[in-house]
């Protein structure tokens, strides 16, 4: 498992891309915000927060398309597949490694970012906080979208009308979250529940991700 | 005599063949003597007017957008397990189905809504949460129509019909912690006495009937075209090889 973890993270790392890009689309994306609603800072103030979570949000459905493609066209799928370590482990894996590679990245940019869009102090702290809890959830239900989409030729645009219903749960309270957070209220239910629909869906999606996937590789 | 003689394709086929006229007529009825009842033959409500009437549309739309995914739910189950063809082309066939009556609730509702509370939409749960069933079935359908070999789609919809369940009602949740109510509760429920009152209950019930009934035969009707072009398709293949 750690072996397969390690070859993921140095693929992406050094096979180009997609590493830094989804961390160049959250900030190209953040910047625009201000373009298109106005420099008027008490604006950008409210919508901070949820601006910042739309962004990570994004920028995680761009990477979601290479997280299985380059792995099925290249038959190293199939090898995964039929190695002694199961499906489900591999699933979560790549899910892991998706998450090192994106939403750890973004979590750790997104303050800096805040600072562009004027973000109160205290909710630096519960922004990352929520990030941290909720894009783990968002790797592994794009891991999902990307597996029902795998052997498909134009599988883009369908992950993301996929995958988009999917983040609405944990897009509400994760930005909730960071909303009460900037607005000095307590966080503490939408916190929970951000942390349980991470939990339950770390627990339970790579067995459904899994299915599809061997679905897929008949 | 049980269920599951109608997973036989041709058992199927010739039993709905000989109910559908039936219910074709029977929902025809239904909704017209509901509908004519429900606009021309109730008292206008004292603070909303003639606009109340627009419930005969929405709340049978409204009720059969939940239970057409409930039905494709269970039909995916169906094949999942028993892997009866039947099913997932029928959990296929009430897809579209779905979506349109949750399109007709959705403008029903913007129509009533604008009349009533002064605007077409707002972000309130039960309005938001049937956007999100709408791109849900969107997801589900464009599934179905991109993946070429059939049992691979009905396996991979099914699974996306499971999550999707989850993540739907999960969703509903959700929307509901997120921003308060503009739209009423229930207009009708066993257990609670503030119901719609009869004169409007009752011809609300016929259509109910009679859009159930429409959906069946709906599903009935579509579910026979799948078949038969599911059938082309191996007479054509059949055909260029023997070519």
């Amino acid at each position: 498992m750690i072996a397969l973890l390690m070859r993921d993270l140095r693929l992406a790392v050094r096979a180009g891309g997609g590493f830094g890009l989804g961390l160049a689309f959250f900030l190209i994306v953040t910047v625009m915000v201000p373009f298109s609603v106005g420099p008027n800072s008490e604006l950008l103030t409210r919508i901070a927060p949820g601006v910042l979570w739309l962004g990570a949000l994004l920028s995680c459905l761009l990477s979601l398309d290479r997280l299985l493609a380059l792995d099925w066209e290249d038959g190293s799928l199939d090898l995964l597949a039929t190695a002694p370590l199961p499906l489900e482990g591999v699933v979560t894996i790549k899910a892991l490694a998706h998450w090192i590679t994106t939403g750890l990245p973004l979590v750790l940019a997104a303050p800096v970012l805040g600072v562009l869009l004027n973000l109160p102090t205290p909710g630096f702290f519960w922004l990352v906080i929520s990030l941290f809890l909720g894009t783990p959830a968002l790797s592994v239900i794009g891991t999902f979208g990307a597996a029902l989409t795998v052997g498909l030729k134009r599988g883009g645009l369908l992950l993301s009308l996929l995958v988009m219903p999917l983040y609405v749960p944990t897009l509400i309270f994760g930005a909730e979250v960071a909303r009460r957070g900037a607005e000095d209220m307590a966080v503490q239910t939408p916190l929970l529940m951000l942390a349980g629909i991470s939990a339950a869906v770390i627990a339970l999606l790579p067995f459904a991700s899994a299915a599809v996937l061997r679905i897929n590789l008949r | 005599m049980s269920i599951w003689e109608y997973a036989n394709p041709k058992k199927f086929l010739s039993t709905t063949e000989r109910v559908m006229p039936a219910l074709w007529i029977l929902s025809g009825l239904l909704m017209v003597v509901g509908l004519v009842w429900g606009f021309f033959f109730t008292p206008d409500d004292y603070r909303q007017g003639s606009t109340v009437k627009i419930i005969f549309l929405h709340v049978p739309a409204a009720l059969l957008a939940i239970n057409a995914w409930f039905m494709m739910l269970v039909a995916s189950l169906v094949w999942l397990v028993r892997r009866h063809h039947v099913s997932a082309l029928a959990a296929r066939a009430a897809a579209p189905v779905g979506v349109v009556m949750t399109l007709i609730a959705l403008a029903t509702g913007a129509i009533w809504g604008q009349p009533m509370w002064g605007t077409w939409w707002a972000w309130d749960p039960r309005l938001t949460s049937f956007l999100v069933l709408f791109l849900f079935y969107l997801g589900y359908i464009a599934l179905w129509e991109a993946i070429d070999n059939p049992d691979t789609a009905a396996d991979l919809t099914s699974i996306l019909c499971l999550v999707g369940s989850v993540f739907a009602v999960l969703s509903r949740y959700a929307v509901n912690f997120w921003n308060q109510g503009l739209h009423q509760g229930a207009s009708l429920s066993l257990d609670k006495k503030e119901n719609v009152a009869d004169a409007f209950s009752n011809p609300l019930y016929v259509c109910m009937i009679g859009f159930g009934v429409f959906f069946i035969a709906m599903v009935f009707y579509r579910t026979g075209t799948e078949i038969r072009a599911r059938r082309i398709k191996a007479l054509l293949a059949r055909e260029r090889l023997e070519a």
